[in-house]
């Protein structure tokens, strides 16, 4: 039996991995794949916790998060097709014209 | 009853003052004079009730309702009669209705609506002036005190388009708050050491104290209602609106600001006289400032131009004496001279009238002249007046004056019957000068020098209501040469008719106050007698007041006692002052004639002579510049610079602005945080995160 920790630490890493692809990249389409892997760490979490703890909580709250995430990703990417049309660029650091 | 009398001319006011705009010329002039006929109608039945009183008992009292009622203190909306106040009643409510009628003509160039204005003023400070004789307490005398004020006011700004009118007003307003101010301290005095306010039942209470040597409450009272009466009354400090309240129209001036309200102050005096004999000291003041004001007046009368200037320093000179009757005690002497005074004063004020209406609004004497031909009328009621103000034996101002003058002497007051002596050749000698000056000698040609001047002047009276004169008087008559710049016509029917009546009271009003030394009786002096004493019968001091008074009453008698054996000394006394007196008046009629009338050289010999002393009476000795320096600039620089420029702008605007500084300062700085860049609010919230989780582990 796989001990709890080592699912903590994978997700522990796939969310760090995810926060620094959210911060480093310069693609909007990379920085929503970082998300994306942040989201399934906490997934990974939740299932690791609900199959400790033997319930089967984690496991749908997990499956709301993926609904979630599917829809975040269709509007997500619609954003991303109308910023691209918008301004030829997809570096984010372009786009900070919504300020004082 | 009582409340009717002045519920007529409040009515009056109220009707001309909302329909007076629809109202013909003759309609609101009749029936403001129809209101004060019917106040006289009312009062003159009321007084021939009070004679019918016995002396000690003569009150009538008419209670309204109860205005304040708070513990212990009681205070009714309460008018009362008797003797004091039947006397102004009367004064107040006959003179008032004659000036009523005068005005009618008088002030027929003005348009409907600014003579139903002029009318709704004039009735309200008729309704007012009665509430401040009739009421039975401070507070009521009070109202009326406030609201007599402010139609003096509203009467001397009537022509507000004209600024110095306009000033006059706001002048006048504001000295009178000065002593306004000073009376409502010395109400407050009054009720927290009595608890009553009522009149009578004051003078039952203070009654019996014992006159304060030193100066204690009764003197702070006496000495801060006197003050208020030096605002109402125009005495020293506080006279000088009174000169420049002439800017109104001129039976305003006969009305207020001579015969009625300006007496206030002598009326207060007379009111309290109890309150007033328990403080000597204060006592002292008042003869003092007023032999004083009657002194000063007039000597800067003896300089003036302008007719009704001289009038109104005449005034301020008679006022003067009535309160150095007052000080010396002689209450009833006070209340004589007032009687008398309003009659040639009024007389006086609209005799001058009559010449600024014949001349067009010409009021400078130096201009006037020869004017006994034209204005016959006016000439001989005005000549009648002056001799009543001069004090020529037999008519209305000897008696009251010379009863005055007694009494200051038979007080032991040497040093103010000599001022008082001095004054009275003073105002033979002035009243005179305009006389002459007005009446008789050439009629006045402008000099070469001062044709531009007059030039001026009459293009000026031309624009104006001499228009239609000067056409008739160039096209039709031809008369290049009159002096005056429009046809002389002497006063109207309705001014003559008036003038006529208060010449004959000028005459008549001091045979009821015929000394004893003359065989008289002096019926006015007995009637006012137990006004200026406490009833006996008043109410919560029953108990405490029937001893004293009782012993007063053993005491006065003793006193007779001892004047039966002094009185054959005492009347020839008093024959011998009005022998000087008489000759005083006779001697500064003379002076007038010499120097106005035979030699004018002389006169302006005697200027030229005394180039300062006569700049300084020209100038009124200068009080309204020392007032100017010493009071008035001063706030105003206080007002400007300290109130206005530093506290106001710094301190109030400051807070407002720097709150606004601050908030927008604030934003500036923190407006920096908001970057529109996604990846720096991510960054935030990522760190946030981090430091919350951090505070949790590491805690």
């Amino acid at each position: 039996m796989i001990p709890l920790n080592a699912y903590l630490i994978v997700s522990a890493v796939l969310f760090a991995i995810g926060t620094a692809g959210v911060f480093m990249r310069r693609n909007v389409i990379t920085i929503l794949l970082s998300i994306e892997i942040m989201l399934n760490a906490v997934n990974l979490t939740f299932v690791a916790f609900g199959r400790w703890l033997g319930t089967v909580d984690g496991q749908i709250i997990v499956f709301f998060v993926m609904t979630v995430a599917a829809a975040e990703a269709a509007v997500g990417l619609a954003l991303v097709i109308a910023l691209f049309r918008h301004r030829e660029s997809l570096n984010p650091d372009a786009f900070t014209s919504l300020k004082w | 009853m009582l409340a009717l009398i002045p519920l007529f001319p409040f009515v009056g006011f109220l009707l001309n003052a909302s329909l007076g705009r629809r109202l013909s010329d003759g309609v609101s002039g009749g029936l403001a004079s129809l209101a004060m006929l019917a106040s006289f109608g009312v009062s003159s039945l009321l007084v021939w009730q009070l004679t019918g009183l016995p002396p000690d008992a003569r009150s009538i009292d008419q209670t309204l309702y109860t205005w304040i009622s708070s513990g212990d203190f009681v205070l009714d909306l309460a008018f009362r009669l008797d003797p004091l106040s039947a006397v102004m009643l009367l004064v107040i409510t006959g003179i008032g209705f004659l000036i009523h009628v005068y005005s009618t003509a008088y002030m027929h160039e003005e348009s409907a609506p600014a003579y139903a204005r002029y009318f709704s003023y004039l009735n309200l400070f008729a309704a007012f002036m009665l509430v401040l004789v009739l009421g039975s307490n401070f507070l009521v005398m009070f109202v009326g005190w406030e609201g007599v004020g402010l139609c003096s006011y509203l009467l001397i700004g009537f022509w507000f388009q004209k600024k110095s009118a306009a000033d006059a007003g706001k002048k006048a307003f504001v000295v009178n708050r000065v002593g306004d101010y000073a009376f409502i301290l010395g109400m407050l005095v009054l009720v927290t050491h009595f608890g009553t306010l009522d009149f009578q039942r004051l003078a039952a209470l203070i009654a019996p104290m014992f006159p304060e040597a030193a100066f204690g409450t009764l003197s702070v009272a006496a000495l801060l209602l006197f003050i208020g009466a030096t605002g109402k009354s125009a005495q020293i400090p506080l006279f000088v609106w009174l000169p420049d309240a002439m800017e109104g129209p001129t039976p305003v001036s006969a009305l207020i600001h001579a015969a009625t309200m300006v007496t206030a102050g002598v009326y207060m005096i007379g009111r309290n006289a109890v309150l007033f004999s328990h403080a000597p000291e204060v006592m002292t003041i008042v003869a003092v400032v007023g032999a004083a004001t009657a002194l000063m007046a007039g000597t800067i009368g003896l300089v003036q131009n302008d007719i009704k200037r001289v009038l109104a320093y005449s005034t301020v000179s008679q006022l003067g004496y009535m309160f150095l009757a007052m000080g010396v005690g002689a209450f009833g002497a006070g209340i004589f001279h007032l009687y008398t005074h309003a009659f040639f004063k009024a007389l006086l004020f609209l005799g001058s009238g009559a010449v600024i209406h014949a001349l067009a609004g010409e009021q400078d004497i130096r201009r006037m002249g020869g004017l006994k031909k034209a204005l016959p009328i006016t000439y001989w009621t005005f000549l009648t007046g002056a001799l009543a103000i001069a004090g020529v034996p037999g008519l209305a101002g000897f008696f009251s004056k010379d009863e005055i003058l007694f009494e200051t002497f038979a007080e032991g007051h040497t040093v103010l019957w000599v001022v008082g002596i001095l004054t009275s050749l003073l105002t033979a000698t002035y009243m005179f000068r305009l006389v002459f000056l007005t009446f008789h000698g050439e009629p006045a040609e402008a000099g070469p020098h001062e044709n531009a001047e007059a030039g001026l002047r009459d293009s000026h009276l031309d624009s104006g209501v001499g228009a239609g004169f000067s056409r008739l008087d160039t096209a039709a008559h031809g008369h290049r040469h009159v002096p005056y710049g429009h046809h002389l016509h002497d006063a109207p029917p309705a001014m003559a008719l008036v003038l006529v009546v208060l010449a004959i009271g000028s005459v008549a009003a001091g045979y009821i106050g015929i000394p004893h030394a003359l065989g008289g009786h002096n019926t006015l002096a007995s009637w006012l007698a137990p006004a200026f004493e406490a009833q006996p019968a008043a109410g919560a001091a029953h108990d405490m007041a029937m001893p004293t008074a009782a012993a007063g009453t053993a005491a006065v008698q003793g006193e007779h006692a001892d004047a039966a054996s002094e009185a054959h000394n005492e009347t020839s006394i008093e024959l011998w002052l009005m022998g000087v007196s008489s000759a005083i008046a006779v001697a500064g009629i003379a002076l007038a004639a010499l120097f106005f009338l035979k030699r004018r050289d002389l006169s302006d010999g005697l200027a030229a002579g005394f180039p300062g002393l006569h700049r300084l009476l020209l100038n009124k000795y200068y009080v309204d510049e020392v007032y100017d320096g010493a009071i008035v600039q001063p706030i105003r620089v206080a007002s400007h610079d300290v109130l206005w420029r530093g506290f106001d702008v710094r301190v109030v605007d400051g807070a407002v602005n720097g709150a606004g500084t601050l908030v927008a300062a604030a934003a500036s700085a923190l407006r920096q945080l908001q970057t529109g860049s996604v990846r720096v609010y991510a960054g935030s919230i990522f760190t946030g995160v981090l430091l919350i989780l951090g505070y949790y582990f590491w805690r």
